[in-house]
């Protein structure tokens, strides 16, 4: 039966990764990752994996040792975080392109200059474009359930892409919370054994990977990616229903939360959701109809489901944790954006940037956004659609 | 064109694999080329260096004699025409006019 554990989310994802019982890992320490790793180590001296666990000299590496394995026929993983990520840059293209389910684990920190360890979301928004999946976590529990998921939603025929899986750096990486278990079983008989897709480790049937492709095909080997991710959609849908038999949670693209009658919405990803909550549920109390949209899927992006979920609301606020330098706002805000353009919704929107290098997201910070909902509401006017939170003049 | 040209992404395997080995004779390359290798049958003593020189595979030989190029395949490099020896010099490479 499920036990009941008090984990950090680091160590919720190596238990995680421990249950599953990947064929490789290959991994660089990185803060705030490095004790998801070493945990995971922990694991593999006391026997509780035969896990094959590569050594790297650095993230550029570690990509690259996880996509040779996968490509092997191995079921394979590695995790990182910031600078780290950035390092595999050029890997993390090429595992997408080669269609390789590796899953990731990335635990969310800002980006150098300065250097700064703490929790944005700058590193995985930052290649929201490579072709990989990318799953949000609000909390230990979801980043361990999560992981597991991932496996199942990237190894699947219709989609073969490798998935990351974040949680906020310290937020949740290092802080403690219970965390509910399953049997190791129940995980492996989750997952399933992996079936490469034509692995390089088949003499059998001897295959190419990465062979040079120019404008005469390179165009038609993007395609089925796109499509890849249009398929992901579903089985994140069936995974997730699947996963809830044994957790007793529901999984979607998104969590709404007190959404069906609201009609002033915050939208955001990850632990903010987990400070949002009781502010919500303190406007509910003083009869102001708030609600709120926890994104937990960002690629591929639910677009329609975010529409159909905003339906007759009067005012949206979007939270990015990450800037788009030079764009018309965050991430996240031009997605939510350009959903409800193309579905002729003209709902008022404004963009809150917020939390960046670990700058707090506090209960009164959140209260903030939902006062400026209430005057968008009152005076039908957005004064400045782009805005800071927490920021000083 | 070879008919591999023609294939549509939803024919392709996954990720750019090649499935069967040595589909590269399907691929062509001759396309690429600006200069042409010509051959003067006169001077060539079948020596083979160019055939054994070429990286593209792109030389015909038959019963120990050079026996052509193949054009498909063939990008012009003139690897050949270099590893011609200076007293035969039975290669040349001609600009090609497409």
């Amino acid at each position: 039966m499920a036990k009941t554990l008090g984990l950090t989310g680091n160590e919720a994802v190596a238990y995680a990764i421990m249950q599953i019982n990947p064929d490789v890992m290959a991994a660089y320490p990185i803060t705030p990752q490095t004790a998801l790793v070493q945990k995971f180590a922990d694991f593999l001296a006391d026997g509780d994996v035969d896990t094959e666990m590569i050594l790297v000299e650095s993230e550029h590496s570690a990509m690259s040792a996880t996509v040779g394995a996968s490509a092997a026929g191995a079921r394979a993983m590695t995790a990182t975080a910031a600078n780290g990520l950035a390092l595999m840059w050029e890997i993390v293209y090429i595992a997408a392109s080669n269609r390789l389910p590796i899953v990731m684990p990335v635990i969310n920190r800002a980006l150098s200059a300065p250097i700064n360890i703490l929790c944005d979301h700058s590193d995985t928004m930052g290649c929201r474009d490579t072709g990989w999946i990318q799953i949000y976590s609000e909390n230990a529990q979801e980043a361990y359930e999560n992981t597991i998921q991932a496996v199942r939603i990237a190894e699947h025929p219709d989609v073969l892409l490798p998935a990351m899986v974040t949680q906020d750096g310290f937020i949740i990486s290092h802080g403690m919370e219970d965390v509910t278990i399953l049997e190791k079983e129940q995980v492996q008989k989750f997952v399933g054994e992996y079936k490469p897709h034509y692995p390089l480790l088949d003499p059998e049937h001897p295959v190419s990977y990465g062979p040079i492709d120019f404008h005469d095909f390179y165009f038609e080997h993007k395609k089925p990616q796109v499509d890849a991710m249009e398929n992901a959609k579903q089985v994140i849908l069936d995974v997730g229903r699947e996963f809830s038999k044994l957790s007793g949670r529901e999984y979607g693209f998104f969590d709404a939360y007190r959404m069906e009658d609201a009609e002033i919405v915050a939208i955001m990803m990850s632990s903010t959701a987990g400070t949002t909550r009781p502010v919500v549920d303190e406007l509910r109390r003083q009869g102001i109809k708030a609600g709120l949209l926890k994104l937990r899927v960002f690629r591929p992006f639910p677009a329609e489901e975010i529409v159909a979920a905003l339906q007759g609301k009067k005012a949206v606020a979007i939270l990015d944790r990450a800037i788009s330098f030079g764009a018309q706002g965050g991430a996240l805000f031009s997605e939510v954006c350009s959903a409800l353009y193309n579905a002729g919704q003209r709902i008022p929107v404004i963009n809150f940037l917020y939390g960046l290098g670990g700058r707090p997201a506090e209960i009164e910070n959140i209260q903030e956004v939902y006062q400026k909902l209430q005057r968008i509401v009152q005076t039908g006017k957005v004064d400045n659609l782009i805005n800071y939170l927490n920021l000083r003049e | 064109m070879s008919q591999i040209r023609e294939l549509g992404y939803k024919d392709l395997p996954l990720g750019g694999k090649i499935l069967d080995a040595g589909n590269s004779e399907n691929y062509e390359t001759g396309g690429w080329r600006t200069y042409v290798p010509v051959h003067d049958a006169e001077k060539c003593t079948n020596c083979l260096l160019c055939w054994i020189f070429c990286p593209d595979g792109a030389i015909f030989v038959k019963d120990g004699k050079w026996a052509g190029f193949d054009l498909k395949h063939c990008k012009g490099c003139g690897i050949c025409a270099e590893q011609c020896p200076p007293k035969v010099k039975a290669i040349t490479m001609v600009k090609e006019e497409k």
